[in-house]
């Protein structure tokens, strides 16, 4: 039987985030066994008759029970991918429309860098933390527990970072500090901004 | 207006020396939760698949680490006064922060004594062994479950193996700080599966690493907990 789900490429080779700190070991596990393995399991589930027939990936983070074996694995195949695509090799920084609204919403991209930080710091066990859009077209830091996903509470996610210990052990052990810094230096902003706008667009025409 | 300016000058050096006294008083003031000693060496669980780098960061800056941060949370008077680590577990109203650095701190001693290195070999004449029998049909159909349940946790957690108020062992696991002594259980044996419990030896390997636990389990102890329980 043919594999309903698969595993999106990585944006960019296994080595490419080194320099910023996300080494080629932590991305052969994170993405060949952690991601690839959500994506075998889901398949799996699948092919024995537990998952919605013609439902997306998104359907199913939308109407799975929250917490349910199935919203946990396509939660965290969508999460994971989200993650990637956060991430370059090469950053330039904040910049365009993405950093005009982080302004006007937080007072300064410090400020907002500040709290997104903290929170990723602070987060009490396996999780993300999401910048989304929300139905009134304000950014939101919002965060959660293990497969999170702010779909959801009707969010439109333009950056995560995952805070499950696996996401940094490897290359900073316990300093999940170290880690958050090492990611905000990766952030993707060209693909942020571009979410951000796409999400501008489709919910101005939803209001 | 040079009285004046004395008797300021005299307020503001007496105010300084005020808070100096109160801030060397906190430092002074000791730190009412400590961090327990290792019931064995550091490389003493090796050979059985935990490595001495696992326990230099799992005891010395995980566990370290809550003990540190309830210190400081009670210096800074968000620790109730006269409860004890069990008592502000099984308080209703401890806040969650505080909640979670207490029991981190209670679960991971008792994770430390759940395990010897000369552990693994659970005795048929056990007490503990016989009430495994008789409650999940078999030893080894309970360390399925148990197994099966460390292994399927989803995301940070624990999974604990406790005599409940019918005196029946039963397996419970929960959510990242978890402690069945809410539950009014009272726990003989618990495993940690957040990741950085083997993710220095296991990387994703969560089956392997259950294994080694099982093979270190210390039943002496877990007999005495037991027995306790009569």
């Amino acid at each position: 039987a043919q594999n309903r789900f698969s595993l999106p490429p990585l944006p960019y080779a296994k080595n490419a985030l080194e320099k910023g700190g996300i080494s080629s070991e932590t991305v052969e596990y994170h993405y060949g066994k952690h991601h690839a393995g959500y994506v075998r399991k889901l398949n799996a589930a699948d092919q024995a008759g537990k998952v919605r027939k013609n439902a997306s990936l998104t359907d199913l983070i939308l109407t799975e029970k929250e917490n349910s074996a199935i919203f946990n694995l396509a939660a965290q195949i969508y999460n994971h991918t989200f993650y990637w695509e956060s991430m370059a090799p090469a950053s330039d920084g904040c910049t365009g429309k993405i950093c005009q609204a982080l302004q006007s919403q937080f007072g300064s991209c410090q400020e907002f860098m500040k709290q997104f930080k903290q929170r990723a710091g602070t987060h009490f066990g396996s999780g993300w933390v999401w910048l989304s859009l929300n139905q009134q077209l304000k950014l939101v830091i919002t965060d959660g527990h293990d497969a999170c996903n702010p779909l959801r509470d009707g969010l439109v996610p333009v950056l995560c970072i995952d805070v499950w210990e696996h996401a940094y052990y490897v290359d900073q052990r316990n300093d999940r500090a170290a880690y958050i810094d090492n990611f905000v230096s990766l952030i993707n902003w060209e693909r942020v901004e571009q979410r951000y706008n796409d999400a501008v667009s489709k919910l101005r025409s939803n209001l | 207006f040079q009285c004046f300016h004395r008797r300021v000058s005299f307020l503001r050096s007496f105010d300084n020396l005020a808070s100096n006294l109160s801030i060397a008083m906190a430092e002074e003031k000791q730190d009412r939760f400590t961090l327990p000693a290792l019931p064995f060496a550091e490389d003493a669980l090796k050979d059985k698949g935990i490595s001495q780098e696992t326990i230099q960061y799992h005891y010395g800056k995980h566990h370290a680490g809550y003990v540190r941060k309830l210190n400081a949370q009670d210096k800074d008077g968000n620790v109730a006064k006269d409860k004890s680590l069990e008592d502000l577990i099984k308080a209703q109203d401890t806040s969650p922060k505080v909640f979670n650095l207490a029991a981190q701190i209670w679960n991971h001693t008792f994770y430390w004594e759940s395990m010897a290195p000369d552990g693994g070999a659970c005795k048929d004449d056990l007490n503990v062994a016989k009430q495994l029998a008789k409650d999940f049909g078999s030893f080894d159909k309970f360390m399925e479950q148990f197994k099966a349940r460390a292994g399927g946790h989803f995301g940070s957690g624990w999974v604990w193996l406790s005599v409940d108020k019918e005196k029946k062992l039963v397996i419970t696991d929960g959510h990242d700080a978890f402690n069945p002594l809410k539950d009014g259980l009272t726990p003989v044996l618990t495993i940690d599966v957040w990741e950085h419990a083997y993710y220095v030896d296991r990387r994703n390997d969560r089956g392997a690493y259950i294994n080694s636990f099982v093979s270190l389990i210390n039943w002496a102890k877990v007999e005495e907990r037991y027995n306790a329980c009569k």
